[in-house]
């Protein structure tokens, strides 16, 4: 698990706008965080393995490489729809987000894409950030199934999600698909809604 | 009785996965406007799945993000946005999608075109893949962005999946003082309740000052609505909106205009209705704002000062504002009418509909940008609000004051074309972000009325339109 330790992290931090030039749903990852991970300013099309690591910025640093879960604070995900964000932390390698609180949008998105944003208490959270900080190589066990947060030292925080969103989440289902099966539904609604507001339908 | 939320959110209910009230539901959606940047990979996750668009005559798009401001003939320099806004055209042409292409002159940024041509309508579910898709609110929509993942849902069909959001009522009683506008209710909210403040919430703006704001206005509150966290912002509707959409080229006509009418003026919350939470704000106690940091709650009137960290008890707190403050390169104590942009931005979807356009206008007519102002744009909103503009004159009131007038996008809102803050300067913005690198990389925003971006420009300081008004 890495630790990023300030709040209101908007989706421009997350993936600089300049990447959002791409027409492609993959390679976002080496970008993401751009302007805090580098010190050279990042384009598109730029050779990640030549540019300047920023030695500073926590993604960097040794003990952090190959985190699967990201800590964060509150509000993180904030600004725009851009489902780049999400596409970011997941290209980069992050399967699961725990804040104490996200922007509406950004959490939304995550489930799309079946990255798990998690919620979590402020004292958890904290409480997290402490462990991490002291502790090198330290990792969390999150089930999902049982929705539960486990520290090394057996602690276990439990979390909330819609049923919904775990059933997919957990069998992998196409949102559109699902959604097709309600094809009849959906028709009957549009005739009567066309017949109530045949102005829409011009 | 029901909230207008409530009205728009149950008429538009396809189907409901459990009968829990916060389970997640179908909901259908009516006006589906699509941009350039969030749109091509769902347009290939379409195709890749063998789908067709389920209603194409619900669809309205316009390339707005990359599209350059200054000589559009001859087209778009950086390869990568041009192939994006091609790709746009591309799917647009293949699937037969309405789009209005960079040299129309209905093109804009996609905001300010939906109700410009009455394609925003109230009653409507409105989405776009992009955040301040709750602009539409203004006509009692429920307007809200989405992801691109979402974006191919409504496209293949027709629907969300949706959780219902709690309400919020915000009531702004009073009158605004002369010389106070939309944008600074907005940030004075932003101000007060924090940007996660409307997380979860869908916020109705209502009370007498808001009933008195004109429809561009109410469209620059809604807008800030999602700097406040909440993804949708709402205002009922009155003879203002119907005013505002009659003879609009989208906007119905004859008996059926007649009859839309009648269906639209039931659109607002019944008296005595209940919301999950009520904020209330005394409009005559607002004053101009600017924001001093990097996120639209830090904010300041104009004879207030930046704040002092050493003063925050919060750590979290304390640190982020250090971190802005250095980020801004501002000391604490500073007073905001000492700060000197260096470049003056009036444009985006907030603040580029003609009535910004013509306040800036007036504030700076006859007068001069100050010498160390190294550059005033102007970006309309769309080629129609500039062709209006030009109309009146104001492009001559600009020029002659200083400012570059230019062609309609979102230019250096996000700074995704050409137009863009080189690393450590200072811009007085009518755009609604202040990130960090938002309008280019190190650039420094502060998020201001049109009013105040004018006065900024002319003073070469921040100061308060109302002296000079
Ligand atoms: S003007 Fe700015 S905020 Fe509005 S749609 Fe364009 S980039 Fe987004």
């Amino acid at each position: 698990m890495a630790p990023l330790d300030r709040a209101n992290v908007d989706t421009d931090a997350i993936i600089p706008k300049q990447f959002l030039k791409s027409i492609k749903r993959s390679g976002f990852g080496q970008n993401l965080f751009d302007e805090w991970r580098y010190l050279d300013h990042g384009e598109p099309g730029m050779d990640a393995a030549r540019r300047k690591p920023n030695p500073d910025f926590i993604l960097n640093l040794a003990r952090y490489q190959g985190a699967q879960i990201l800590l964060a604070r509150s509000n993180f995900g904030c600004g725009s729809s851009r489902e780049h964000a999400p596409w970011a932390l997941q290209d980069y390698g992050f399967q699961v987000v725990i804040a104490p609180s996200f922007a509406d949008i950004f959490f939304n998105n995550c489930f799309k894409i079946g990255l798990l944003p998690i919620v979590l208490d402020v004292a958890d959270v904290d409480q997290l950030f402490t462990e991490v900080e002291a502790t090198a190589g330290y990792r969390l066990l999150v089930d999902l199934q049982d929705q539960s947060v486990t520290t090394p030292s057996g602690k276990s925080f439990s979390f909330d999600i819609d049923p919904f969103r775990k059933h997919t989440l957990l069998n992998g289902l196409d949102e559109i698909g699902l959604t097709l099966q309600h094809m009849d539904k959906i028709k009957a609604f549009e005739e009567k809604h066309r017949a109530a507001q045949p102005w829409l339908f011009t | 009785m029901h909230t207008l939320y409530d009205k728009l959110w149950q008429s538009h209910v396809v189907h409901e996965e459990s009968n829990k009230p916060d389970g997640m539901t179908l909901l259908y959606i009516d006006r589906h406007l699509v941009h350039e940047v969030t749109s091509p990979q769902a347009f290939e996750g379409l195709k890749l799945a063998g789908r067709k668009p389920w209603r194409l005559d619900s669809i309205l798009a316009v390339a707005d993000h990359n599209v350059p401001t200054t000589r559009r003939d001859y087209g778009i320099s950086d390869p990568i946005s041009r192939l994006q806004v091609e790709t746009l055209d591309q799917n647009c042409e293949e699937l037969g999608i309405t789009e209005f292409r960079m040299n129309d002159l209905r093109q804009g940024i996609v905001h300010v075109i939906g109700p410009e041509q009455g394609a925003t309508l109230p009653g409507m579910t409105v989405v776009c893949g992009d955040s301040h898709t709750s602009t539409h609110g203004a006509f009692a929509c429920l307007a809200f962005g989405i992801g691109t993942s979402e974006v191919e849902h409504v496209l293949a069909t027709q629907c969300l999946l949706l959780k219902k959001a709690k309400t919020m009522r915000v009531a702004i009683e009073g009158h605004l003082g002369h010389g106070i506008t939309a944008k600074d209710i907005a940030l004075a909210l932003i101000g007060e309740i924090g940007t996660a403040g409307g997380t979860g919430y869908a916020i109705e703006f209502a009370g007498s000052a808001i009933r008195e704001l004109s429809m561009e206005a109410r469209m620059t509150l809604c807008n800030m609505a999602i700097e406040a966290g909440a993804r949708a912002g709402m205002v009922g509707v009155d003879d203002t909106t119907v005013d505002y959409l009659r003879g609009r080229p989208f906007a119905p006509k004859g008996d059926l205009w007649d009859k839309a009418v009648v269906y639209w003026r039931t659109l607002k919350s019944d008296e005595g209705a209940s919301f999950d939470k009520t904020i209330s704000l005394d409009a005559a106690q607002i004053k101009p704002q600017i924001t001093w940091g990097t996120s639209p709650e830090m904010v300041a009137a104009i004879d207030g000062k930046v704040p002092d960290p050493s003063q925050i008890t919060d750590i979290v707190k304390r640190h982020d504002m250090e971190r802005a403050l250095k980020y801004m390169g501002l000391a604490p104590n500073t007073p905001i009418s000492e700060i000197r942009p260096d470049k003056i931005f009036i444009g985006s979807c907030t603040n580029a509909r003609i009535e910004d356009l013509r306040i800036a206008a007036k504030v700076v007519k006859g007068r001069h940008i100050a010498s160390n102002i190294k550059l005033a744009m102007v970006v309309p909103g769309s080629g129609l609000v500039k062709h209006q503009a030009e109309q009146e004159g104001l492009d001559k009131i600009f020029r002659e004051a200083g400012f570059e007038w230019r062609e309609p996008g979102c230019s250096m809102c996000l700074a995704m074309n050409d137009d863009r803050l080189e690393s450590g300067e200072r811009c007085a913005s009518t755009s609604n972000r202040n990130f960090e690198g938002r309008q280019g990389p190190g650039g420094r925003t502060h998020l201001v009325s049109p009013g105040m971006a004018a006065a900024a420009a002319v003073a070469g300081h921040f100061v308060d339109v109302r002296e000079i008004y």
